[in-house]
C-alpha cells in the first residue's frame, strides 16, 4: 500500500492564533512549513470575544508587533473599533484594545498565509507524531540565547536531556510529513468536549471537529497532560436588541495602529459603536434558582477554569453582595447581526440562559443565535517546556498557546511566535530567542508558564509585571524591534526607521536638558499663567517639563530653540518622513517618548536599578545535566521542585515555590565549585 | 535578593558581655560608610585617608544634629559630637580582604548594647544587614576561599538560615506576626483594588480612590510607627532599660544601688566622692531587666579624676533610657544639682528623696522650681549667647566655638516633656524603704504599669526593626506620589514594597499573593 510521504522542515499543529504566528516566522525564516488545521475556514477563528488587545494583551500584541508577528497588522486591517485603555493613568498601563470583524479578521490572516512563501496550509486532523530515541549523550547546547552575554559561559557546558527527537508526524488519513521540528498549537480542540448545560458535545470551538487522537501519542511520549476548561457566552441576533436602553460606547477619536509598521494615517476610519447594559435581581434570582443544571455546580464539568472571565453564575455565587454586572453587547462584525454578550458566558442550560438573558435592560426580547457554552480540552503543564518552548526531553518538539495552559487571543499568538521562531533557531543552528521578565511582557508570559504551577488558563495582566514602568506599550519597538531584525522577521527598511526614531528621541531629550531657561519676566509670567511655581535660579526645559501641570506641548512658548531644532531633525540625512509631521515639526509618536522619559525618569532609573540586579541571577545558567542529587545542603523540598522544574538559570530557580534564598546561594556556589573544577 | 553587591554589615562576634564586639563592613561602600561615622581624637575624619591593612583609634559618632568642626585642633572630638564608643578600626581594601571587597572592622569596646548601636549605625548609614553567612558566600565567590571550603560555605549557609529562622521566629510573638499579617492585608487589598482597575477599566472605577488611599497609608504608616515605637521598649525588655544613677557626692546613690542589687557591690564609706569612676550592674526588678550605672558624685571640684567621673557621668545619662537622681534631703539644694538637673535633659526620671529619716530640708516643691528654674534658663540661653549665628564659618575664633558647642547642647535639650517623664519617691536606702514604690514607678513610666503581663508587641530584632523602618518609609513614598498627583499605578509599586517588606518578617514571599488576592476579591472581566 502506497501512503503520501512528504519531507518538510517544520510541521505547525493547528491554525489558531499560536499556529498563525508559528508558521509564518518558520517560513519567512526560509524554512519549508506545512501549517495543519481540520478545517481550513477556521484559520484564526476568534471564537469567543470579538476584540483583540486590551489591558496588558495590547502590550503582548504590541512586541508581538516589534518581533515581527502578524497579529499587529492584521488588526490594523480589520478593526472596526479602536479604544486606548487607561488613558487618565500612568503610560505603562496604557493599553489599545480593538473591536475586529471576526469574519475580516480570518480572511484577512488567512489571505498572509495563503501569500506566504514556503508555507502549506494542510486541512488533515494530526494524530499521532513520529520520533526516535536518541543517546542522551548528546549535547544539548543551551548557551544559545538571543542575548549573548546572558550566558554565563563557563558554567555552561552541560550535556542535554533530550531521550527523543521528533522527526515527523502523521494525518489521520494516514499521510506522513516527515519533518525537522514541530510546533503543537492545538488550542482547545485536544478531546474537546462542549457543555451548554446537560447537553453535551464532543466538538472543539464553535462546533468544529475535535482532535480526539494526538492525545494518546503524545501520552505514549511521556508528554503529561491535564484538563482545562473556559467558556463564551452567547450570541444574539442585534434586530432583536433594544439598543435604546443601553448606553454607547464609542470608540477613541484619534486612533492609534497597533502595529508600529502602520501609518496612523491609513486607518483613521468610522467606527461601530458597542453597547453597556446591566443584569439585575431578576437575573441573578433565576441563575440562582437554576445553579443545580449548571455543569459546573453539578460537578459534571471537572477542568479547572480561569477565574479572570469568570461565568455568570461565578459571579452571582461568588460576589453575591454586587446587585449587578456590566454587559457589553459588542458586534461580532460588520456584515452580520451577531452581537457578542460580553460578561455573561455560562454553561446553564438553553432555556436557563435564554430567561437570564431576557431579564437584561434592551435583552427583553432578544433571541439567541449561539448558545454560551463551556468547553473543555487536553494541555499540558508547562512546566515540561524550556523557556525556549521546546520540550524539555523532546528534541525538535515545541509548543505554544493555550496548549500550553494560556488563554486569550494575544498570549496564544506570542508563544507561537516565540515558538516558531526557536524551531527556526534549531534548526539553523542559531541562537535561541529568550526574553526575560525585564525585556517583555512575553518574557513575563513565558517564565510563568514555565516556573510557575499554574492551575488555570493563564492570562498576561500588568500586575504580573514587576518592571511595568519600563515594559510599556508605546516603546515595545525601541525594546524588541533590534531583536526581530537580528532574527530576520523585521525588514531593513523597518529597522531603519527605528534607528531614525531613537536618533530623534535622544537629539530632543538632549536638548530639552541642555536648554536652560532664566529667572527672567518671561519665564515667570509663563509659569504663573499655568499656575507653576517660579524659578529661583535657572532651570532646564526638561525640568519644567517635569512638573505635573506641565508638558512639552505647554512650554513651546518658552522654548524658543525649538522651531531651529525641528528645522536640523528635518534636514538630517536619513530623517524618516514618518516621524515628521507635515509642517516639519516632530511626531506625536517621537513627542510622546521624549515626554515619559522626561516625566518619569526618576522612578524609570529606579527600575533600571532593580533590574540589573535581577539581570545577575538570570545570567547564572544551570547545566540541563546537572544531578541535583550531587549538590550537598539543599533542603529537600527545594531538591525535589529543582529536579521537578530543572530551571534553566539560578533567576529561574529562585522564583520556583518551596525554593529558598538560602537553597539558590548553596546553588550558586555548587555551580561555581564545578565551574572552578572543570 | 541574593546576588546583591551592596554593602553589607554584621556584627562578627559572639554577642556575650565580655570583652569586644567586632562590627564588620564589606562592600563598595564600606569604606565611605565608616568614614561617615568615624572620627579621631580631633573629631577629624580619618577613615577614608588610611591605609590598607592598619588599624585606627578613633570615636564611632552618632551626628544627628551635631556640627561638624574640621579644624579644631584645640578640642576634643567630643566637644563636637555625642560619642557612642572608642574603637578600633581595621581598615582592608579590596582585592586584600576577607571578602575581595572593601571591608572595615569596626572593634567596639562598649558592650552588647553599644555593639548593637554601632551596627544600627552602619545599617543607617546605608549599609544593608547581612544574611547569614553572606560574608563567606561573598569570600567564596570572589575566589578568596578555595574549593575544599564550598562544602562547609554550602552547610554554613543552611545552618545558620535555619538558627536565623528559628531565632527570627522565636522572637516574633503570636500576637506580633498576627498584627504584621494583618497589615500585610490590608496593603494587599489596596494594591489588589488598583490592579484590578488597571486590569479591567471598564469594571472597576479609580474615582476619588487617591484620598481614600491617602487616607489609608495614613493608618498604616502609624500603625508601623507603632511597632516601631515598641522596638525600643522590645530593647528595654530585652536588654534592660539602661538606667544611671545621678546625684551629688554622698547623697547614697551607692547604698541605694545595694539596695537594689541585695549586695554590697560599690564601696560605700561615709566620705564624699568615694566612686570616681562609673559601675554596671544588671539587676531585675518584678521582671524588668535594669542596667544600672552608678557614677561619681556631681560637684564642682578641682581633682582631675573627679572630673572626669563627672563627664563620664553626663555622658551615661546621655544615652540613658531613665535616670534615678538620688537626693539628699537633709542638705539643701545648691549648684551641682542645678548642674544634675541640666543632665537630665528631659529624660525618663525618678527622683529619689533619699534620707527621709533625716531632717528634712528639701522639698518634692523646692526640686521642682529648681528644675523649672534651670529649664527656664536654658532656653533663654541660645539666643542670648550665641553671637556668631550670622557669621560665616570661617570667621568663627575659638573662642566663638566654644560658645557654639554650648549653644548646640542646649539647643538640643527637650525640658517640654520633663515633668511628664518624672516621678519622686521617698526613701531611705539606710532603712530599705521605698523599693517597693520605685519598682512600681519603673513601671509606670515604661510599661504603663503592664509589664506583669507583657502582653504589648514588641519588636527586638534588628532585622525586622530595619524592615518595618523600609515599610515606612515605601508607605511615605505612596503619600509622596500622591502628593505629587502621579498616576494610580505609581501608588502600588511602592505599596509592593511595604507589602514585600513586611513579608520578610514573617517569613512569607509576595509569591502569587496578589493575583489570588485580585481574582477573589474583584469581580473581574467577560
Amino acid at each position: 500500500m502506497s501512503e503520501i510521504r512528504e519531507k518538510v522542515d517544520v510541521c505547525v499543529v493547528g491554525a489558531g492564533h499560536a499556529g498563525c504566528e508559528a508558521a509564518l516566522a518558520c517560513a519567512r525564516l526560509g524554512l519549508e512549513t506545512v501549517i495543519f488545521t481540520v478545517s481550513v475556514d477556521s484559520i484564526a477563528l476568534m471564537p469567543c470575544n470579538p476584540n483583540v488587545g486590551g489591558s496588558s494583551k495590547g502590550h503582548l500584541v504590541r512586541e508581538l508587533d516589534a518581533l515581527g508577528g502578524e497579529m499587529g497588522k492584521n488588526i490594523d486591517k480589520t478593526f472596526i473599533q479602536s479604544k486606548m485603555l487607561n488613558v487618565s493613568k500612568g503610560p505603562a498601563v496604557h493599553s489599545l484594545r480593538a473591536q475586529a470583524d471576526k469574519a475580516e479578521y480570518s480572511r484577512a490572516m488567512r489571505k498572509v498565509l495563503e501569500s506566504q512563501e514556503r508555507l502549506t496550509i494542510k486541512q488533515a486532523e494530526v494524530c499521532e507524531l513520529l520520533w526516535e530515541d536518541i543517546n542522551s549523550n548528546e549535547v544539548h547546547n543551551n548557551k544559545s540565547f538571543t542575548n549573548k552575554e546572558q550566558a554565563n559561559d563557563d558554567s555552561f557546558n552541560g550535556k542535554g536531556l533530550f531521550d527523543k527527537r521528533v522527526i515527523g508526524v502523521k494525518t489521520f488519513t494516514g499521510a506522513i510529513y516527515e519533518c525537522k521540528a514541530v510546533v503543537l498549537c492545538t488550542g482547545t480542540y485536544l478531546r474537546a468536549r462542549c457543555l451548554c448545560g446537560e447537553a453535551i458535545t464532543y466538538t472543539g470551538p464553535n462546533g468544529l471537529q475535535a482532535a480526539t487522537h494526538l492525545t494518546d501519542s503524545l501520552k505514549k511520549m511521556g508528554i503529561e497532560l491535564r484538563r482545562f476548561k473556559t467558556g463564551t457566552p452567547a450570541r444574539m441576533d442585534g434586530r432583536t436588541i433594544d439598543y435604546s436602553k443601553m448606553e454607547e460606547q464609542f470608540g477613541d477619536e484619534r486612533i492609534v495602529p497597533f502595529s508600529f509598521s502602520t501609518d496612523p494615517e491609513s486607518i483613521q476610519k468610522e467606527q461601530a459603536s458597542c453597547w453597556l447594559t446591566y443584569t439585575n435581581k431578576a437575573t441573578h434570582d433565576i441563575i440562582r434558582a437554576n445553579l443545580d443544571r449548571s455543569p459546573i455546580y453539578a460537578g459534571i464539568i471537572e477542568g479547572t477554569g480561569p477565574r479572570y472571565c469568570p461565568s455568570i453564575e461565578d459571579k452571582v455565587v461568588k460576589f453575591a453582595e454586587k446587585e449587578r454586572h456590566q454587559v457589553f453587547l459588542e458586534p461580532e462584525g460588520l456584515h452580520t447581526h451577531e452581537m457578542y454578550v460580553g460578561g455573561m458566558s455560562s454553561s446553564l442550560p438553553e432555556d436557563v440562559q435564554l430567561a437570564m438573558y431576557r431579564t437584561v435592560p434592551g435583552l427583553e426580547h432578544c433571541k439567541i443565535v449561539r448558545n454560551a457554552y463551556a468547553i473543555e480540552y487536553d494541555c499540558i503543564n508547562a512546566k515540561q517546556l524550556n523557556p525556549s518552548l521546546e520540550f524539555k526531553k523532546i528534541k525538535g518538539l515545541f509548543a505554544g498557546g493555550q496548549f500550553n495552559g494560556s488563554s486569550g487571543y494575544e498570549e496564544a499568538a506570542c508563544q507561537g511566535l516565540v515558538a516558531g521562531i526557536n524551531a527556526a533557531m534549531e534548526i539553523q543552528g542559531r541562537n535561541f530567542l529568550v526574553m526575560d521578565r525585564s525585556e517583555s511582557y512575553i518574557g513575563v508570559l513565558i517564565d510563568d508558564l514555565v516556573t510557575k504551577d499554574n492551575r488555570e488558563p493563564y492570562r498576561m495582566m500588568t500586575s504580573r509585571a514587576e518592571y511595568r514602568l519600563l515594559l510599556r506599550q508605546d516603546n515595545a519597538d525601541r525594546r524588541l524591534r533590534k531583536k526581530g531584525y537580528e532574527i530576520g522577521l523585521i525588514s531593513e527598511e523597518e529597522y531603519q526607521d527605528l534607528l531614525c526614531k531613537e536618533k530623534l528621541i535622544e537629539l530632543e531629550i538632549a536638548r530639552l536638558k541642555e536648554t536652560k531657561v532664566g529667572a527672567n519676566k518671561e519665564i515667570q509670567s509663563f509659569l504663573e499663567r499655568h499656575e507653576s511655581m517660579s524659578l529661583k535660579t535657572a532651570a532646564s526645559l526638561a525640568e519644567l517639563i517635569c512638573r505635573p501641570e506641565l508638558n512639552y506641548a505647554m512650554i513651546e512658548e518658552i522654548d524658543s530653540g525649538r522651531a531651529e531644532a525641528y528645522k536640523t531633525y528635518c534636514s538630517m540625512e536619513q530623517v524618516r518622513s514618518r516621524y515628521l509631521t507635515a509642517d516639519g515639526k516632530l511626531s506625536k509618536e517621537i513627542i510622546d517618548q521624549v515626554e515619559i522619559e522626561i516625566k518619569y525618569e526618576g522612578y524609570i532609573v529606579r527600575q533600571k536599578r532593580q533590574v540589573e540586579q535581577y539581570k545577575k541571577l538570570e545570567k547564572k545558567m544551570i547545566p540541563a545535566d546537572l544531578n541535583y542529587d550531587d549538590v550537598p545542603s539543599l533542603r529537600l523540598e527545594a531538591r525535589q521542585k529543582l529536579k521537578e522544574f530543572r530551571p534553566v538559570s539560578l533567576g529561574q530557580a529562585s522564583r520556583i515555590s518551596g525554593v529558598s534564598p538560602a537553597d539558590v546561594s548553596v546553588l550558586h556556589i555548587y555551580l561555581e565549585r564545578q565551574q572552578r573544577n572543570s | 535578593m541574593i546576588l546583591k553587591n551592596d554593602t553589607i554589615a554584621a556584627i562578627a562576634t559572639a554577642l556575650s558581655d565580655s570583652g569586644i564586639g567586632i562590627v564588620r563592613i564589606s562592600g563598595d561602600k564600606a569604606i565611605e560608610i565608616a568614614d561617615s561615622l568615624i572620627r579621631s581624637k580631633s573629631g577629624k575624619r580619618m577613615i577614608a585617608s588610611a591605609k590598607s591593612h592598619t588599624i585606627q583609634y578613633g570615636f564611632v559618632i552618632d551626628d544627628e544634629g551635631s556640627k561638624e568642626f574640621e579644624n579644631s585642633s584645640e578640642f576634643s572630638v567630643s566637644d563636637f559630637f555625642r560619642i557612642v564608643d572608642e574603637v578600633m578600626v581595621s581598615v582592608f581594601r579590596a582585592p586584600k580582604s576577607y571578602t575581595k571587597e572593601d571591608v572595615v572592622e569596626i572593634n567596639c569596646h562598649g558592650g552588647v548594647l553599644v555593639t548593637k548601636k554601632v551596627l544600627e549605625l552602619v545599617l543607617r548609614a546605608g549599609a544593608r544587614l547581612a544574611e547569614p553567612g553572606e560574608f563567606t558566600k561573598r569570600a567564596f565567590l570572589n575566589g578568596r576561599i578555595d574549593l575544599a571550603e564550598a562544602e562547609a560555605v554550602m552547610d554554613l549557609i543552611h545552618s545558620k538560615n535555619e538558627l536565623a529562622i528559628k531565632a527570627s521566629t522565636a522572637q516574633l510573638r503570636g500576637d506580633l506576626s498576627n498584627k504584621i499579617r494583618s497589615l500585610r492585608e490590608e496593603i494587599l487589598y489596596e494594591i489588589a483594588f488598583i490592579e484590578s482597575a488597571l486590569d479591567d477599566p471598564e469594571h472597576i472605577s479609580l474615582d476619588g480612590y487617591p484620598e481614600r488611599l491617602n487616607e489609608k497609608c495614613d493608618h498604616l504608616i502609624e500603625e508601623v510607627q507603632r511597632l516601631l515605637d515598641s522596638a525600643e521598649n522590645g530593647r528595654m525588655v530585652k536588654e534592660g532599660i539602661s538606667t544611671v544613677i545621678l546625684g551629688k557626692p554622698n547623697a547614697g546613690k551607692s547604698s541605694l544601688l545595694n539596695m537594689i542589687l541585695g549586695q554590697e557591690r560599690a564601696i560605700v564609706t561615709d566620705v564624699a566622692g568615694t566612686t570616681r569612676d562609673a559601675l554596671e550592674e544588671y539587676v531585675n526588678l518584678r521582671g524588668i531587666h535594669l542596667n544600672m550605672i552608678d557614677t561619681a558624685g556631681i560637684r564642682d571640684t578641682d581633682d582631675l579624676v573627679e572630673k572626669i567621673g563627672v563627664e563620664k557621668a553626663r555622658k551615661y545619662a546621655m544615652d540613658a533610657d531613665m535616670i534615678l537622681y538620688v537626693v539628699d534631703t537633709s542638705v539643701a539644694l545648691d549648684e551641682n544639682d542645678k548642674e544634675i538637673l541640666s543632665m537630665i535633659n528631659g529624660k525618663k526620671t525618678i527622683f529619689l528623696l533619699n534620707k527621709s529619716d533625716l531632717e528634712q530640708k528639701v522639698s518634692e516643691n523646692d526640686i521642682l522650681s529648681l528644675l523649672r528654674f534651670v529649664k527656664d534658663e536654658n532656653q533663654k540661653d541660645p539666643t542670648e549667647n550665641n553671637p556668631t549665628e550670622n557669621n560665616s564659618t570661617e570667621s568663627i575664633s575659638t573662642e566663638s566655638i566654644s560658645t557654639i558647642k554650648i549653644s548646640t547642647e542646649k539647643h538640643s535639650l527637650k525640658y517640654g516633656e520633663m515633668e511628664s517623664d518624672i516621678s519622686m519617691i521617698s526613701t531611705s536606702a539606710a532603712l530599705g524603704e521605698g523599693l517597693d514604690l520605685l519598682e512600681k514607678e519603673i513601671e509606670k513610666l515604661f510599661f504603663h504599669g503592664d509589664v506583669k503581663q507583657n502582653d504589648q508587641m514588641m519588636i527586638t530584632n534588628l532585622r525586622h526593626k530595619q524592615e518595618l523602618e523600609n515599610a515606612k518609609n515605601a508607605l511615605l513614598l505612596v503619600k509622596k506620589s500622591l502628593e505629587d498627583g502621579m498616576p494610580e499605578d505609581f501608588y502600588s509599586i511602592d505599596l509592593m514594597q511595604a507589602y514585600a517588606s513586611l513579608g520578610s518578617i514573617v517569613g512569607e514571599e509576595v509569591g502569587d499573593d496578589l493575583v489570588e488576592e485580585i481574582f477573589s476579591k474583584f469581580c473581574m472581566g467577560k
